[in-house]
């Protein structure tokens, strides 16, 4: 059913191309649009949204799969396994709709990826999982995926509220040699061709992300790293406190759009 | 007051080629960063002095690494297919803006409209966290930028 209605809308696409932009823009995206709100899949080319759709196309789900069974092996001094806390990994369903999340012990807001390798450190006395390696990012897809078609609903209250406010400043801030903001594209130009790529407005629901620019599946850090390089601006790690304020501001930004792991993005 | 507006223009640039020549000069381009008078929305005067080559601007314009107009604009240019959108064709434009007006919008677009998004091709000072290996240096030189405007003259439409 799903994939004949996307089949659909694939074909739709082609036989107007030429009506380009206009005609995505008054095209009902279903669960993919929430209010003004779209999904980077409505942007994504009708190839890209049909490998995204297809679990046996889909890079995505193939990382899952080596996620699942670590997902019960006992790893660390401990001994434990996620199972051994958790049980079963649907239990993480919801989870993903509500990260970052404000981490007392650090003060500081926390990822799910960051998440993941705390539960490593401190209850299976476990090595982190290096930020961008199979294994992190398997798991981080398959925590997400657990909230698969439920909406983010990210809280920027209370203890969270001056990390929002930083990812703010950040996003609307200048850099680079090419002077550019976040929104500068995916706010006040999202819809528009920067050369033959249509411009998303930036939602992350559907990270870790299979895109075919890397040909590999990768986290939300990369890709903001990849667009501060790409204006000419001096990058921040993947996983510094900058990179999840921003998570966390672009995260509530996307409140009401599906999670959407692992999707498949140009 | 409009004087000393002006002197501190040229002495910006004097200042930034003497911090280069106690840095051991690895750096040429802040140096050659050349005042400039913007007058009723435009740059009258050439940043070189004399007209660019509108054939090098062409293939400055094109260049991905220099001015990729194509990443924004249409350009009457064969064999570039999907140029983007996000800023005004351009067929017509040497009819419609005059050669200081293009030279503003080249060298600090910002300075007609703060909120757009092209980038200041001839531009280092208030810039925030570039990236190391374009420190200090503008996205084009003077030459590049006359170079363009002289292309962009070319424009006419039909």
């Amino acid at each position: 059913m799903r994939r004949f209605a996307i089949a659909l809308a694939a074909a739709g696409v082609i036989s107007v191309a030429g009506a380009g932009v206009a005609f995505t823009e008054t095209m009902d995206w279903g669960k993919y649009q929430a209010g003004d709100k779209r999904s980077g899949y409505t942007y994504a080319q009708p190839e890209t949204r049909a490998m995204q759709d297809d679990e046996f196309e889909n890079p995505g789900f193939l990382l899952m799969e080596s996620a699942t069974a670590m997902w019960s092996k006992p790893e660390g001094a401990a001994g434990k396994s996620c199972a051994d806390c958790h049980g079963d990994v649907s239990s993480m369903k919801g989870v993903a709709t509500r990260y970052p999340v404000f981490f007392k012990p650090s003060g500081k807001m926390m990822n799910i990826e960051q998440r993941i390798n705390q539960c490593r450190t401190e209850q299976m006395k476990a090595e982190p999982w290096k930020w961008e390696s199979d294994q992190l990012l398997g798991m981080t897809v398959l925590v997400k995926y657990q909230s698969e078609g439920l909406p983010m609903n990210v809280a920027i209250d209370g203890p969270a509220a001056p990390f929002y406010e930083k990812g703010k400043a950040f996003y609307y801030e200048r850099r680079g040699q090419l002077d550019l903001a976040c929104s500068n594209c995916h706010e006040d130009h999202s819809g528009q061709n920067l050369r033959a790529n249509i411009l998303s407005q930036g939602m992350p629901n559907g990270f870790p992300t299979y895109r075919l620019k890397w040909q590999k599946v990768g986290s939300l850090h990369r890709r903001f790293k990849g667009c501060n390089d790409q204006v000419r601006a001096e990058p921040y790690k993947p996983g510094s406190d900058e990179y999840v304020d921003l998570e966390l501001f672009v995260s509530h930004r996307a409140n009401g759009l599906p999670v959407e792991t692992p999707s498949v993005r140009n | 007051m409009k004087r000393s507006q002006l002197a501190a223009a040229v002495a910006v640039p004097l200042v930034m080629a003497l911090a280069a020549g106690i840095g051991g000069g690895s750096r040429a381009q802040a140096e050659d960063l050349v005042a400039y008078q913007i007058v009723d929305g435009a740059i009258p005067k050439s940043l070189t002095g004399k007209p660019g080559d509108p054939a090098a601007g062409e293939a400055t314009a094109v260049n991905r690494k220099l001015g990729n107009c194509l990443a924004c604009h249409s350009l009457p240019i064969k064999n570039q297919p999907f140029p983007g959108d996000l800023g005004p064709d351009l067929a017509s434009v040497g009819s419609s803006l005059s050669e200081g007006q293009l030279r503003l919008r080249l060298v600090d677009s910002k300075k007609i409209n703060p909120d757009t998004a092209m980038p200041s091709f001839y531009k280092v000072e208030g810039l925030h966290r570039v990236a190391k290996a374009f420190e200090g240096k503008p996205i084009l030189t003077a030459q590049q930028v006359e170079d363009v405007v002289a292309y962009l003259m070319t424009l006419k439409g039909n």
